[in-house]
């Protein structure tokens, strides 16, 4: 059974707590630029080059 | 400084901290499951008659392999009991603690929901609407319902499998054809023989947690039998894309092989029914038939691609 001192000032995480969220916090961030990138590419491809005139 | 358990954590609203890494989400996701779904729905993309944008077809493929992946993540989530008692699931994320049931459930609802939605902003309704059945079917009719009730499980439930190439294909032209219909059928007809030549190897593993598989519900000699039906079935429609032209000779010869050898190692679990000779020889069929479907699919991508090439010149 677990055990958890709970600081007034907060969590103390355990060194094996702190490394995976640090991993989990890095994959998500990969994530969301290689959705950032691939939203921009689709838009400009589903826009085409009509986005560029501008109607009168 | 104060001190709790985990007896208290709950009431006291305190959850456990996760140490799970992305390792333990990215096998949630079933991998191996991905790979043949991004193989199977390439090959619906690139049977489209026309040109496909780069951009648009690897969307698409990415919003169908997340979809696919979010349909493990679920089966994963409603079957944690089941797979703590099997050999082969008892290492996965939630029967070893490292992910919880929870959050299972969150991952792979929100992976779903972002895959439907992103594959209908980027291709269409219709895509998108057969990717959502693919995973309801899956997650819903398969995994809720029909693997613990009936022998038939993987046949009925093999359907969402199957659906990858026509969600691929619709993806890229809006509608349905006949060539990924061949395909469905070609995975339709796959997969009994694939996992039941597994059961049958495993049968005391779905004893232990109560799924009613063939072998274990109408014995091993029927499920033989079966086995060796549905290889001459597969093998049959294994031909189809060359005779309805969307496959090249070479594909006729490569298909026609693979389905002649299929049914020999069918007839083989068939006539060996005795000690472990019989778990070898189905688990033999059962690597083969990977083989068989990854080679025609290869295939089938190989000359798309250079039809593709050939088009663009």
């Amino acid at each position: 059974m677990m055990r958890y001192e709970i600081d007034p000032k907060g969590v103390t995480l355990t060194p094996e707590q702190a490394r995976s969220r640090r991993l989990r916090n890095i994959a998500i961030g990969l994530v969301i630029g290689a959705l950032v990138v691939l939203f921009y590419a689709v838009t400009i491809v589903k826009f085409g080059p009509g986005v560029t005139k501008p109607p009168i | 400084m104060s001190v709790i358990d985990d007896s208290s954590a709950g009431a006291s609203g305190f959850a456990a901290i996760s140490v799970a890494e992305p390792r333990d989400y990215l096998a949630l996701v079933k991998p191996r499951v991905m790979q043949l779904v991004v193989v199977t729905a390439l090959a619906g993309i690139l049977l489209a008659p026309h040109p496909v944008n780069f951009v648009i077809g690897l969307s698409a493929l990415i919003c169908i392999a997340v979809g696919a992946g979010a349909s493990g993540a679920l089966n994963m989530w409603y079957d944690a009991d089941i797979d703590a008692l099997m050999r082969r699931t008892s290492k996965r994320p939630i029967p070893t603690g490292r992910v919880t049931r929870t959050e299972t459930l969150t991952f792979g609802l929100v992976l779903s929901s972002f895959a439907v939605v992103t594959l209908f902003l980027v291709s269409n309704a219709l895509a998108a609407g057969l990717l959502a059945f693919t995973i309801f079917f899956y997650v819903v009719i398969y995994t809720m319902w029909l693997k613990r009730s009936t022998p038939q499980n993987i046949v009925i439930g093999g359907a969402a499998g199957a659906l990858p190439p026509i969600v691929g294909y619709a993806a890229v032209t809006g509608h349905i054809d006949i060539a990924p219909l061949v395909l469905f059928g070609l995975i339709f007809a796959w997969t009994p023989p694939h996992f039941w030549a597994l059961a049958l190897a495993r049968t005391g593993d779905y004893g232990n947690a109560g799924v009613p598989m063939m072998p274990n519900v109408k014995g091993a000699d029927h499920t033989r039998l079966e086995i060796l039906v549905y290889s001459v079935i597969l093998a049959a429609i294994g031909l189809l894309p060359y005779a309805f032209g969307f496959a090249s000779i070479v594909y006729g010869i490569v298909s026609l092989a693979l389905g002649i050898e299929f049914i020999r190692r069918a007839v083989l679990v068939f006539r060996v029914r005795e000690g472990e000779a019989a778990n070898k020889t189905a688990m033999r069929l059962f690597w083969f038939s990977i083989i068989y479907l990854y080679v025609l699919f290869a295939e089938l991508l190989i000359e798309r691609v250079l039809f593709v090439i050939g088009a663009m010149r």
